[in-house]
């Protein structure tokens, strides 16, 4: 996990986004405990009710769930749901901000398709 | 909860502090911040009653906090002055915390002391500045009182006993519930850690909010001057930067839309602080 703290992202957003990415690679499997907000605030000296923001954001997506008195597990079925979630926003995220950035450099649609033909044989 | 309500504090030819109003709540950290000769010691001096103010009156948990042992042996401060005899060993500092503090726990104490690399045998005229601040630090932090006030706690500290402080400060706060004070100018440094933000200025109170809200307070645009300044004329300009032709405008308020020749980046809570308090 890496926590960028100039970039204007809300922290409690970046947390949710990295145990998200940590799910999606596998770091934490289904059905596992995830690190405790203590460990987790502590380990980056950040205030524990940001990461219980955080992470509440993830039970309330479905994504974790709470087991009285242990802490955080990944809910079953979890990976499938971010990888579905990223899906949608992949369009908003990367493909917007390419145009943009080509837009500036005056590199046409048509070249960005080369572009990525060409990356995607590689 | 601890309270300050119209609290002015006269010294001879200074007034430190100009009817301040600030209520500390439970079980949150709290950055007290501000310029040098702000007011932020005199504030937590007149809380600890070391200091007495001219006006006003202070409460610890709805007590009065003057001359009341009950309020204060709730609190741990730990000055930026040191007031101890160079000849008096940590060990012993220890043992008059305990006095003060009922609940001081002593092993605890000893684990951070060896975590630090702080000798408790070691008297005070020993130690180098961080160290001292170490000392001092660490008894605060196994006061178990339910405030805990720090002025200046990582003075003189190397960047790993920095790390190691905050570190010990969240497993302290997350064992124990306390309310935290941190006065500090290494704004960068805390500006994650602390839950609510305090700014001092002059003698009052500038700023007072939680610190999720900070970065919805301003902005800062850049691009071509002529192009920032007329989009941002009529708006609350904290301060601007030129670099050749570019100009960096920090702004108060809604950042609403803007236009695709200029580009906008956060303000954080160091740039904020500075830019309110430079005014």
């Amino acid at each position: 996990m890496k926590l960028d703290f100039e970039n204007g992202i809300p922290i409690y957003l970046q947390i949710a986004d990295q145990i998200e990415d940590s799910i999606l690679s596998g770091v934490f499997p289904e059905d596992t405990q995830v690190p405790s907000t203590t460990e987790i605030s502590t380990l980056y000296k950040i205030n524990p009710a940001t990461v219980l923001k955080g992470m509440t954001l993830l039970v309330d997506g479905g994504i974790l769930y709470k087991r009285r008195g242990v802490g955080m597990f990944v809910r079953e079925g979890a990976k499938e749901k971010v990888r579905a979630k990223r899906r949608r926003a992949f369009f908003d995220d990367y493909v917007c901000a390419l145009l943009a950035e080509a837009k500036k450099l005056e590199i046409t649609p048509d070249e960005i398709i080369r572009m990525i033909t060409e990356g995607a044989g590689k | 909860m601890i309270e300050a309500k119209n609290i002015t504090k006269k010294f001879r030819h200074v007034t430190a502090l100009k009817r301040l109003n600030v209520s500390f709540g439970e079980n949150r950290i709290y950055g007290l911040l501000g310029r040098n000769g702000a007011g932020k010691s005199t504030l937590l001096n007149l809380i600890t009653n070391r200091l007495i103010p001219s006006e006003g009156f202070l409460y610890v948990d709805g007590m009065p906090a003057m001359e009341n042992d009950t309020a204060l042996g709730r609190i741990s401060y730990m000055s930026e002055d040191t007031l101890y005899e160079p000849s008096v060993r940590v060990r012993r500092m220890f043992e008059w915390s305990k006095l003060f503090n009922p609940g001081f726990d002593t092993d605890y104490a000893n684990g951070l002391a060896a975590k630090f690399g702080l000798d408790p045998g070691k008297k005070f005229g020993q130690l180098s500045t961080g160290y001292r601040s170490i000392a001092k630090l660490v008894a605060t932090l196994a006061s178990g009182a339910e405030y805990l006030l720090f002025d200046e706690p990582v003075l003189g500290l190397d960047a790993n006993h920095r790390q190691l402080f905050y570190e010990e400060l969240l497993a302290r706060y997350a064992e124990k519930p306390c309310t935290v004070i941190l006065s500090t100018h290494l704004i960068e440094e805390v500006s994650a850690l602390i839950g609510h933000v305090v700014i001092i200025k002059d003698g009052t109170i500038l700023l007072d909010r939680p610190a999720e809200e900070i970065q919805d307070m301003g902005f800062t645009v850049s691009g071509r001057k002529e192009d920032v300044l007329a989009w941002s004329s009529g708006k609350n300009i904290l301060g601007t930067q030129e670099i050749g032709g570019l100009m960096l405008a920090h702004i108060l308020g809604d950042r609403g839309a803007v236009p695709e020749n200029l580009t906008v980046t956060p303000l954080d809570l160091q740039q904020l602080f500075i830019h309110l308090t430079n005014a």
